[in-house]
């Protein structure tokens, strides 16, 4: 009974915390403009659905500030206040506090299903010889995992780099990579799992999603990833909220990612 | 499983040497003299004594010495400041101002405004304001700081880049646009920050963005129409490098068909960066221009075996058509992002009793090079900062000894790195006096450890990348003005400063050497000692080289623009948070302190007698 109580006083001092902090019970969210299947400007994305959904559940409304999402981005939206929520970084991110994890996802191998190459693990010796399509960075100081995990194995000669960036003039930049194995520009490409599941789904030509093995490569190279919501380091009070409606909506969470075709390489969500 | 163990991309955590003198400007160094033997600036490459400052390196030699002497040893304590004006931006002013007759122009970061001020009016009046209107959305994808490297001059218009990639030609007495043509494209993470160099009818620009998976190239444009005349790539087949039959590099490392596609894995030449945002010199004589590439990409050197050619690499090309007559790649396979922009000096020297017609270049990666500017060949490369990454430069190959156990490796812990990423020496443009024989550079004094990895993520996709430590290099300072005599190869004096000296330098006939401090003070010193002779405090911290005018009154002036950003000082013009590692590639965090020594905005100063 008392637990109730303070409870649901706790409910509505956070309500009102909320009210005065969010001005007129807004969600603000930074947001890329032109990044399918995560977000778009016409709010098509899984985060803009989620950013909806939690919306809801605090009875405020959404308001976006659109930012490309590169390097800046938090320094530019969050850093200087333009917002007060991100809808998915890595769990580990350090440039923001994070919420609990919303899902896990992973890199996977994208191939034409009338391949029927089969390949999970990166230590597949075809992988040597077939074309391979990896996300690349640019001069960065980073790769993508798969990228980094391949050089690691000497597999150099047989790569294709696709620019995460992608041509921001058109629409959902990142999709290039998957459309080079339906188009056999390459035998396989190796991809962030919500890309390549979102971006198979839409292809003409049937394409299958391969989890591989390992998940790690050591020393620490993870092909896996949690990924959260982000907040400004200090804002607990907010990541506090958004971690209660991750628990209270998990189903409506998961039904989000899945018609959005997210691989899960957690217990709530399909596998790929 | 949870991927709570931490990894980053590039964490430049500086360790700040609390026990630094406060204001360490003492030469120390073997002798306090000037040059040992012969220098001069190649009769045609230099530029008439007329008062003016026609282009930001001040002569085609790329020397930025000014034969004003009004303003010398004898009164410089009297120096002071007499005309200021606010460019009303916060982010990094890294662009020399010009002077064309009576009117300075001067070129802000993005939104790229050109101002002109009448310098007949008392305090310099604005006599016009270009506004680009570049796309805002060039902020957001364009790598780094958002810093433009200053304007050129020609047939009477004013030549400015802006960040989206437009070089526009304005009618320099009216500010009217005369044209403006399109290069590269920002949805395609490429930028542009060099200052144009005007050479006789065209006008050459490179573009930024190896950061972003850009393919560099460099590309002549018409003075009159802006049409595109040639474009020579960095990389790829020799057709799009401009390699023909007039093509002969001095070492056989650099012989060879298509080695832009050959030194790749295929199709990694598309993406592999060598952009070109540096200095450019000509040489009217052999009618040749030189520039340096950018360094390669992906980071992951292992992605990319191989020389990764033309990365890091120096081209001479004649001037009309852009045909490479010879190039020198002077970091084959760049592990460290050491970039090849920096200036090249224009000299004649006296080298073992021969005349050599060289061109000098401070190198990111430690060494002054010279090499003989019409053949390629390297003739000495000698270290004029804290070196360990390398033993040294082959003369007979060309190659640089690398130190394998120094390399960059994805998982693997190395420490003390030297140079840092950022090198011995970056962007910021040296000096030469002909009076003394030697050039100042200013640069850096940093290196680095390379540790672990952290999740990062860019347009909703994880990455990651090494965990990069900077901190000051031996002796504890983070900055050196070198005085280097070309001749002999070595340095005469050095001066210590607490910060990256990121402004560069002007030398005078007055034998005064003028820079900036990323902590904000204007100073000059004598040019063949280097004792400080004067300093001034300005508002923000400086990143861009002076420069010197005689003004209609007939007087000598010289101008200081300050407002503190750039890849070093990023961490005050970005308002970056000091706990962010990651930011601007983590060299925030290196400067951590910098925050506290100065603050932002751009604003010229003016200082006369």
């Amino acid at each position: 009974m008392s637990s109730r109580f303070s409870s649901s006083r706790f409910r509505a001092l956070a309500l009102l915390l909320f009210a005065l902090n969010l001005s007129a019970a807004e969600l603000r969210v930074c947001s890329d403009p032109n990044n399918l299947p995560f977000s778009n400007q016409r709010e098509e994305g899984f985060e803009n659905k989620l950013a909806r959904l939690i919306a809801r559940d605090l009875g405020a409304k959404v308001t976006y500030y659109w930012w490309a999402q590169r390097r800046g981005f938090v320094r530019n939206t969050l850093g200087a206040e333009k917002c007060d929520v991100i809808m998915g970084v890595p769990s580990s991110f350090e440039l923001a506090l994070t919420t609990r994890p919303y899902y896990r996802s992973g890199y996977v191998f994208v191939t034409r299903r009338d391949r029927r190459l089969d390949i999970n693990s990166l230590d597949d010796p075809r992988l040597r010889r077939l074309k391979v399509g990896v996300q690349i960075i640019g001069d960065d100081y980073a790769s993508s995992p798969p990228a980094h995990a391949l050089a690691n194995r000497g597999i150099t000669e047989n790569i294709v780099g696709y620019s995460v960036y992608g041509d921001y003039s058109k629409d959902s930049p990142p999709r290039r990579i998957v459309d080079a194995v339906a188009k056999r520009e390459v035998d396989l490409s190796a991809v962030w799992g919500p890309t390549a599941g979102y971006f198979a789904r839409k292809s003409s030509v049937p394409l299958v999603l391969t989890r591989f093995t390992p998940e790690i490569d050591l020393p620490f190279l993870p092909f896996v990833f949690d990924i959260s919501m982000a907040v400004r380091r200090g804002d607990t009070a907010l990541r506090d909220r958004l971690d209660r409606i991750i628990m209270r909506r998990r189903a409506e969470i998961d039904a989000i990612l899945r018609e959005y075709g997210v691989p899960r390489m957690d217990d709530f969500g399909d596998e790929p | 499983m949870r991927c709570d163990k931490r990894l980053a991309i590039i964490t430049i955590v500086f360790t700040i040497a609390c026990d630094m003198p406060e204001q360490p400007s003492q030469p120390a160094g073997v002798a306090k003299h000037a040059g040992s033997g012969k220098a001069i600036i190649p009769p045609a490459a230099a530029a008439p004594e007329d008062g003016q400052w026609v282009r930001v390196q001040k002569d085609h030699a790329n020397t930025r010495f000014s034969g004003l002497q009004q303003i010398n040893l004898s009164n410089i304590d009297q120096l002071k400041a007499v005309t200021t004006f606010s460019t009303g931006m916060v982010r990094g002013h890294e662009a020399t101002p010009l002077v064309i007759g009576d009117t300075m122009y001067l070129v802000t970061p993005f939104p790229n405004v050109l101002f002109a001020l009448d310098l007949k009016e008392p305090g310099g009046a604005t006599k016009w304001v270009y506004r680009p209107d570049p796309d805002p959305a060039a902020q957001g994808v364009a790598c780094c700081d958002v810093v433009n490297r200053g304007a050129a001059y020609g047939d009477g218009k004013v030549i400015i880049n802006t960040l989206d990639n437009h070089t526009i030609a304005v009618n320099a007495a009216t500010g009217e646009e005369v044209w403006n043509t399109k290069l590269g494209d920002i949805n395609r993470g490429e930028t542009m920050t060099m200052a144009p160099l005007v050479v006789k009818d065209k006008v050459l620009v490179g573009n930024s963005g190896g950061e972003m998976g850009v393919r560099g190239w460099m590309t002549a444009l018409d003075l009159k129409s802006g049409k595109i005349v040639w474009r020579a790539y960095s990389t790829g087949p020799d057709n799009e490098v401009l390699i023909g039959p007039r093509f002969k590099p001095f070492y056989p490392m650099d012989q060879g068909r298509d080695l832009g596609v050959k030194s790749w894995p295929p199709d990694a030449w598309k993406i592999g960066g060598g952009t070109v945002w540096g200095w450019i010199s000509y040489d009217p004589e052999s009618n040749l221009i030189f520039y340096g590439t950018g360094n390669p990409g992906p980071w992951n050197a292992e992605q990319r075996p191989g020389d990764n050619k033309w990365t890091s690499a120096l081209f001479a090309r004649d001037a009309d058509t852009g045909e490479a007559v010879w190039a020198y790649q002077l970091v084959p396979h760049d592990v460290f992002d050491y970039d090849s922009v920096n200036e090249s000096i224009l000299l004649d020297l006296e080298l073992g009793g021969r005349k050599r017609k060289v061109l000098v270049r401070p190198e990111r990666n430690g060494y002054v090079y010279v090499i003989d500017r019409l053949t390629g060949e390297v003739l000495s490369a000698n270290p004029f900062g804290h070196i360990n990454s390398s033993f040294g430069v082959d003369l007979k190959t060309g190659r640089v000894r690398e130190n394998k156990t120094k390399e960059p490796k994805m998982g693997r812990v190395v420490r003390d790195i030297c140079p840092a990423a950022p090198g011995t020496k970056d962007w910021q443009p040296s000096a030469f006096s002909p009076r003394t024989g030697l050039i100042y550079i200013t640069h850096q004094n940093l290196c680095m450890d390379f540790e672990g990895v952290e999740a990062n993520y860019i347009a909703g996709t994880p990455f990651v990348g090494a965990n990069v430590k900077m901190y000051p290099g031996p002796g504890g300072h983070r900055g050196e003005v070198t005085a280097w005599d070309p001749v002999a190869g070595r340095a005469v004096w050095k001066i210590r400063e607490n910060f990256p000296v990121w402004s560069g330098a002007l030398a005078t006939a007055g034998d005064l050497v003028f820079y900036g401090t990323m902590d904000g003070w204007a100073k000059a010193i004598d040019a063949r000692t280097g004792t400080e002779r004067w300093k001034f405090k300005v508002g923000s911290g400086i990143i861009a080289p002076p420069m010197t005018y005689r003004g209609p009154d007939g007087k000598q002036y010289i101008a200081f623009l300050s407002g503190v950003g750039g890849w070093a000082g990023a961490i005050v013009a970005g308002d970056l948070d000091p706990r962010d590692a990651t930011a601007a590639l983590g060299f925030a965090n290196a400067m951590a302190d910098l925050k506290k020594a100065t603050t932002r905005g751009g604003m010229l100063y003016v200082f006369s007698l």
